[in-house]
């Protein structure tokens, strides 16, 4: 593909994130509306119905005495400057509790995401080549009931196995420093890795599966590669697609999974920040939550899509397909 | 594992290893058992998987309570059994539901095509570009925790799926023979659809449905888990094991026994939906 063509694919895809970034923000603000009882005492939160003038003070702070179009416009104003008001449990800005509580999140993630990969990648390519052997079988079994196992589940099993029984890991706690964090963020990541791996290892399998079958690899062969040669250099590198569309699929996984494990473990990141405040009805901060995670996983699948153009220099996103 | 056991890996799936004979065998006795003990519940069960005993309190298991009580002594046995009910309903509404509108959204999308189409797949675009479960998570915490509202939620983030494969199915038969030869008899659209058009890409959708079936067991049990669906109490496997996992010292049974339970079934379910695919796949290549 042209410099010319990625260019214009790129501003396309961004158009098209615009478009699906402002659907998603109407969606946000309208679970103002969309929960149950009056916007006020929605932002109320639960508290007793305040006298006549704490209910002006709301209204009058929130916008609620313009129309519909004109709060979404002043919401969506503050939201692209980031700016998602106040949240009603805490009182400190929607921002700074996100700032606050992202750096966990993002170490928890990134250390499961590292392991499913590795894990993932290894076992995927273990088991094509030991195809139909009983290595094949456990492989293949192990990503069906990883894939089946939700995260919290794995977790619990975990945390028995490890803490309980064995008092290996720490069964609580997020720890200080970075070594320490490291320690106690193991079985939290590993529980991702378990649920994100199953997915890499299936993907991974089928595409070298598909590759080893090639021409090219079989002439590889009888011009005498090594074997190690053939097997990364020519056949993974053919089978690199599919574990890159994994890829981007176990890295937002690993946000919906941050939530449930969060919660497992009694981690206070960003996933337990939106737990907390769904259940605390507390709705600025819910709003300002889901804006930025679907902005991320939207960002996810826009960079995945332009590194298969790295990866496989024939795709070329067409108009009908793009 | 929620979103990612959903049917967008096709391409994965084509060349799964297909289940040894005992595996599979064993994957439908569980689901046999599930579905046994969901339906003859109230007749198992020992007791009241709700029924509360102070004096008893915390034990572990005995002869007497076989996965041992909880900190309120609430019957661990009987309410893994109870749970196995709302482990097959939810599933089963959604997967049905899921079917039912992605063959239907489908088969006018891939069909018709044109304004329809664009409007179908717009909607299915938008689903696919978000996290389903997290869009779970905060609707149904923000509409108001129900166990119906999750299942409508989860049926709406789960169709789209359905919707594209059968979209995908229906524009390959569109050129057919069979498709050309029934518009020159004139038959109407609607005929044609699910008269002529259904059957053929059935093999493509029905094994969708059991693994719809397994990626809603673990994403309601998610939410319960999270405390978002039913209520406090419940005897509901994710909602169990969110209740119980700070006992995992003085009880672990009563958190590993529910959550074992949802393992075991979703696994079965995925094992049974890839054993289905493979025979109506072999069908269709002896046609």
């Amino acid at each position: 593909m042209s410099r010319q063509g990625l260019v214009l694919f790129v501003l396309r895809r961004l158009l098209a994130l615009a478009i699906l970034l402002t659907t998603v923000s109407f969606g946000v603000f309208s679970l103002l509306y969309l929960a149950p009882g009056s916007a006020e005492q929605v932002l109320l939160a639960g508290r007793p119905a305040a006298d006549a003038e704490t209910r002006n003070e709301i209204r009058e702070r929130y916008n609620l005495n313009d129309s519909f179009a004109e709060q979404y416009a002043l919401w969506a104003k503050g939201a692209v400057r980031l700016d998602f008001g106040q949240s009603i449990r805490t009182g400190e800005p929607v921002l700074t509790a996100i700032k606050d509580r992202s750096g966990l999140t993002i170490f928890l993630g990134v250390y499961g995401f590292a392991l499913a990969m590795l894990a993932g990648v290894s076992l995927g390519i273990l088991s094509a080549v030991r195809s139909r052997t009983s290595a094949d079988r456990g492989i293949v079994m192990f990503s069906i009931v990883g894939a089946s196992a939700p995260v919290f589940v794995t977790g619990v099993f975990l945390l028995y196995a490890f803490a309980v029984l064995l008092d290996l890991f720490p069964a609580f706690g997020q720890g200080e420093g970075f070594l320490d964090r490291f320690w106690h963020l193991t079985l939290p990541a590993v529980a991702l890795a378990v649920g994100g791996s199953a997915l890499v290892v299936r993907l991974t399998r089928a595409g070298m599966l598909g590759a080893l079958e090639q021409d090219y690899v079989t002439f590889a062969r009888a011009r005498g590669l090594s074997a190690r040669r053939v097997l990364l250099a020519y056949a993974f590198r053919n089978a690199l697609i599919p574990v890159v569309t994994a890829g981007a699929l176990v890295l937002s996984f690993m946000l919906t999974g941050a939530a449930l494990v969060e919660v497992t473990f009694a981690l206070p990141g960003i996933g337990a920040l939106l737990i907390d405040s769904v259940n605390f009805k507390d709705l600025p901060m819910v709003q300002g939550l889901a804006m930025v995670l679907a902005t991320v996983v939207i960002l996810i699948n826009l960079l995945t899509d332009i590194l298969y153009l790295f990866i496989d220099p024939r795709i070329t996103y067409s108009e009908g397909t793009a | 594992m929620s979103e990612l056991a959903v049917p967008q890996l096709e391409r994965g799936r084509r060349r799964l290893l297909p289940p040894t004979p005992f595996t599979l065998a064993f994957s439908f006795l569980v689901l046999g058992v599930v579905v046994f003990l969901a339906v003859a519940a109230p007749l198992v069960a020992p007791r009241d998987p709700h029924a509360q005993n102070l004096l008893v309190g915390l034990t572990t298991p005995n002869s007497e309570f076989w996965f041992g009580t909880d900190d309120v002594g609430r019957d661990v046995f009987s309410r893994t059994i109870f749970g196995a009910r709302g482990a097959l309903i939810g599933p089963l509404a959604i997967a049905l539901g899921a079917f039912l509108i992605g063959n239907v959204l489908g088969l006018l999308a891939g069909f018709r095509g044109g304004l329809i189409d664009a409007a179908i797949m717009r909607w299915v675009d938008l689903m696919y570009a978000l996290p389903g479960l997290l869009v779970a998570i905060v609707l149904v915490g923000v509409l108001g925790s129900s166990y119906v509202l999750a299942v409508v939620v989860l049926l709406v983030l789960t169709s789209p799926f359905d919707t594209r494969i059968v979209r995908g199915a229906t524009l390959e038969q569109r050129p057919l023979a069979y498709v050309e030869a029934a518009r020159t008899l004139g038959l109407p659209g609607r005929t044609i659809m699910f008269r002529h058009i259904f059957p053929n890409i059935l093999p493509v959708t029905l094994p969708n449905a059991f693994l719809n079936f397994a990626f809603s067991l673990v994403a309601l049990s998610a939410l319960s888990f999270l405390g978002l669906g039913v209520g406090p109490g419940s005897a509901e496997w994710g909602r169990m094991l969110a209740e119980s996992r700070l006992l995992l010292f003085e009880n672990p049974v009563a958190a590993l026994a529910p959550g074992g339970m949802i393992v075991l079934t979703a696994a079965s379910m995925n094992l049974v939906g890839d054993w289905v695919y493979e025979r109506l796949a072999d069908r269709g290549r002896a046609r």
